[in-house]
């Protein structure tokens, strides 16, 4: 133990050197950075949402939803199509996960199979010989859509993200159906979830205007639906709306806040096929209402007076000027196939960040040099050495975090601060193995040789199992947690490393120095 | 040339013989913890029990009666506050709502348009859903339990079963110590305290290996001395390395203590607990249940018999 090869020393100094370069950027300033040409490291620690400031949100696709939807639109071809071809039917309706019914007549069951066939996509039809049907949605089709949902939803929710000009945002799949969103440097993410927790489904219908709502029953085929807009008496307008949809809002391809006659409104245009759909729909209509539909919710349901045949209009209702901002950025950024839920959300502002990284700093480097301190006091010259290890642990950590570009959280500060405790123990482990080979009256290479041999497994199993720990906190914990078990982990690595081998490499030095004649200075 | 000397050059304090006292406390320490986490649990924070939690700093010193006045006439159930480090800073914290997920957006809305304009900064706002804080729950259980049997199993291929079984049960104790901690002092547990648990867990079995590697070797060097002596002489050849390391450890920690910040003052609080707590556990539990267990010198036969797998002990526990 006493004999440093070439080769050993060549890689210590390397690993020391590396440990430098990576680490210096975290002393330069973001422009001196952008200045270095991309060989040499450029890139300073990179920091968590808890200490630069922002937001994480943990939303939920509502997959089932869509299932439903989907069955539901099933019953509604199943009406349509059965009633069209004349056949009887009873019990229509959704039984848990499938459409139900079943046929007046045994004669009618091959020509139903045929009919409702082309309606159903994907899904599996069965009629028994008593006529009676379902129709249920297989695992597979299930399962392909689902990944389909979330892959949507997670581009429609970049789209908005990015239409509010927010910088670097981070957003990515989490188990099944859930989307993670980091955005840094957004510490009120409120504006944010209220965009994402719309679906934005917009589409045109005619105005059932021989049903009056509230009054009469709604007909098969339309829905009553309620406005944004307010009766005088306060309450929201209610529109029987029919069921069709004249244009959909699929068929967008832009929209704009803007004002028409002093009010904020949103403007759109339509795709040629929208435009056309449009067109047709408006030249048979003059005269007659036509809603304006989203999510459900009427925005306005103005007069249509003349054939709209450019595939331009305009949506006025009750916007405020922020309102009509966010409805032209749904627009444009589409729909969500499905309806969004925040699970969780953690939002860190910028003023709390930068303290935290003051109290960081200042606990890290107070304790660094009070253990520096104790470890000179409790161990002389060889303590002299521990203590510059334990400063070339520090600078490792934080190269070996820059280069991986892992993330600092607080709790990670905490875990290097814990990591300075702790990193002294191995080399505590060894001095007190010399002074024990010293005190059985053993020369002194002889004593530092025995020392780092003997402690040599009590150290290699300590950190093992420290790490054990580390490692499962890594793989079970989330953020902020992660952080913790990342820098404890490299502190547990860079901290074997500096004591085994650096400071071996300067009492080798200093052996070799020949000073070593009289007592160990330790 | 050292300066300071803790302890004299060959310590003979006599531990195992105090091992009864040991134990008594122990059993006492955790009978206590059990008792006070069943009569008045822990104090979950919103990661676990899910709930809203926001801090905030106002522009003047914060009334918070008034406040608490306020944001309790809400209607939006418990509603707790309290200064957080300096007169400007409140934390508030608001229980689960009744109802889903938009149930608990809206209820942060409301406070948020209570406090109006006497917020000058939103600090932190966590929102834990019930699903999320379930979720949570169960994963730090799992990766509890888990890092412990992990780390007995580690030491079970390095050691003997022995050594395995009494520092997963000085383990046990430590994690029950410490959640007993929390529960009496009714600090926050939260995942960053779970974290800090779990990093006594860490911390506590570094100790204890250490200790168990000198265990085994004095084993191997004498032939006939009795197994209480020989675990004492081992504890007390490790004993200054005990100490140095746990005083390193504490300075590091009662600095980020003082001057971490409010934040992780009580995952701090955890840890320093967790330091004095497991270096116990390695004097007082892990070494003498060896002796307990009956740890015979043929089950660590020297380290050439052990690979061969001489001795049936050695065979048996995986040496």
């Amino acid at each position: 133990m006493v004999q440093i090869s070439r080769l050993q020393l060549l890689a210590i100094v390397g690993v020391l050197l590396a440990g430098l370069a990576f680490a210096a950027p975290n002393l330069l300033s973001r422009a001196t950075l952008d200045r270095l040409p991309d060989w040499i490291p450029n890139q300073p620690v990179n920091l968590g949402l808890d200490l630069r400031g922002g937001s994480y949100l943990l939303l939920e696709v509502d997959v089932d939803g869509v299932f439903e939807e989907q069955l539901s639109g099933f019953v509604d071809s199943v009406r349509v199509e059965l009633r069209r071809a004349r056949i009887g039917y009873t019990g229509l309706g959704l039984d848990d996960e499938s459409v139900v019914f079943s046929l007046r007549e045994q004669a009618d069951i091959e020509r139903a199979r045929e009919v409702l066939r082309d309606y159903i996509g994907d899904a599996v039809l069965r009629i028994d010989e008593q006529g009676r049907g379902s129709i249920t949605l297989t695992d597979e089709a299930k399962a392909e859509r689902r990944v389909s949902v979330v892959q949507q939803s997670i581009e429609i929710v970049r789209r908005r993200i990015d239409e509010t000009g927010t910088r670097e945002p981070t957003i990515q799949r989490q188990g099944e159906d859930r989307i993670l969103v980091q955005l840094p440097g957004v510490d009120d993410p409120e504006r944010i979830k209220e965009l994402l927790g719309q679906t934005a489904r917009m589409s045109f219908h005619l105005v059932d205007e021989d049903v009056v709502p509230g009054v009469d029953s709604v007909p098969p085929g339309s829905r009553l639906l309620q406005s944004q807009e307010r009766e005088v008496a306060g309450a929201p307008r209610e529109y029987v709306v029919r069921n069709r949809v004249m244009v959909s809002g699929d068929n967008l391809v832009d929209a704009q806040p803007t004002f028409q006659d002093g009010q904020p409104v949103v403007s759109f245009r339509f795709d040629s096929i929208g435009a056309q759909r449009f067109g047709e729909a408006t030249r048979s209509n003059v005269g007659r209402l036509f809603a304006i539909v989203l999510d459900d919710q009427v925005i306005s349901a103005p007069v249509i007076r003349e054939p709209i045949l450019g595939g331009r209009g305009i949506i006025s209702g009750s916007f405020t000027t922020q309102s009509a901002q966010d409805l032209a950025l749904l627009l444009r950024a589409g729909a969500l196939p499905a309806e969004l839920t925040v699970l969780e959300e953690r939002s860190v502002g910028p003023g709390l960040g930068a303290d935290s990284i003051a109290a960081g700093e200042t606990a890290s480097l107070l304790g660094l040099v009070l253990v520096m301190l104790f470890m000179s006091a409790a161990y002389g010259l060889f303590g002299v050495m521990a203590a510059c290890a334990l400063l070339i642990n520090l600078i490792l950590i934080l190269g070996v975090l820059s280069g991986l570009q892992a993330t600092l959280t607080l709790p990670g500060i905490a875990g290097i601060v814990l990591t300075i405790g702790m990193a002294v123990d191995a080399n505590v482990l060894i001095f007190e193995r010399i002074r024990e080979e010293v005190r059985n009256g053993r020369g002194p290479v002889s004593a530092i040789d025995m020392g780092y041999r003997q402690a040599l497994s009590a150290i290699i199993d300590a950190n093992v199992t420290t790490l054990i720990a580390a490692v499962l906190l890594y793989n079970f914990g989330t953020g902020p947690i992660r952080g913790f078990a990342v820098t404890l982990a490299i502190g547990l690595v860079t901290s074997m490393f500096t004591a085994i081998m650096v400071t071996r490499l300067m009492v080798v030095s200093w052996l070799r120095a020949g000073r070593a004649k009289k007592a160990l200075p330790i | 040339m050292a300066l300071i000397r803790l302890l004299p050059a060959e310590p003979k304090v006599p531990f195992l013989a105090l091992r009864r006292w040991f134990l008594v406390f122990a059993m006492v320490l955790m009978t206590g913890s059990i008792a006070t986490f069943l009569t008045q649990g822990l104090n979950f924070g919103v990661d676990f029990r899910g709930g809203i939690l926001i801090e905030i700093r106002t522009h003047q010193p914060a009334d918070i009666e008034e406040l608490r006045g306020r944001l309790g006439g809400l209607g939006l159930g418990e509603v707790t506050l309290q200064e957080f480090g300096a007169p400007t800073d409140v934390l508030i914290n608001v229980q689960r709502q009744d109802g889903d997920e938009a149930a608990q957006m809206a209820a942060i809305s409301t406070v948020r348009a209570e406090l109006g304009e006497l917020v000058e900064e939103y600090r932190r706002t966590e929102f834990v859903g019930p699903r999320v804080g379930e979720e949570l729950r169960r994963a730090g259980m799992l990766a509890t339990i888990l890092s412990l049997l992990g780390i007995a199993v580690y030491i079970w291929f390095r050691f003997e079963w022995h050594f395995a079984l009494a520092a997963l049960l000085a383990l046990v104790h430590d994690v029950i110590a410490t959640v007993g901690f929390f529960s009496v002092l009714q600090i926050e547990f939260n995942l960053a305290t779970l974290a800090a648990v779990l990093t006594i867990a860490g911390y506590s079995i570094n100790d204890t290996v250490v200790v168990f590697d000198r265990v085994r070797e004095t084993v191997r060097k004498y032939k006939k001395k009795a197994m209480p002596e020989i675990l004492n002489e081992a504890l007390n050849a490790t004993l200054s390395r005990t100490i140095l390391t746990s005083v390193t450890t504490l300075i590091a920690l009662v600095t980020l203590y003082v001057l971490g910040g409010e934040v992780i003052r009580g995952f701090t609080a955890g840890l320093i607990w967790g330091v004095v707590i497991g270096t116990f556990s390695t004097i007082g539990i892990a070494v003498p249940l060896l002796y307990y267990l009956g740890l015979r010198r043929s089950s660590l036969a020297p380290a050439e018999e052990e690979q061969k797998g001489a001795t049936p002990a050695a065979a048996s526990g995986g040496g």
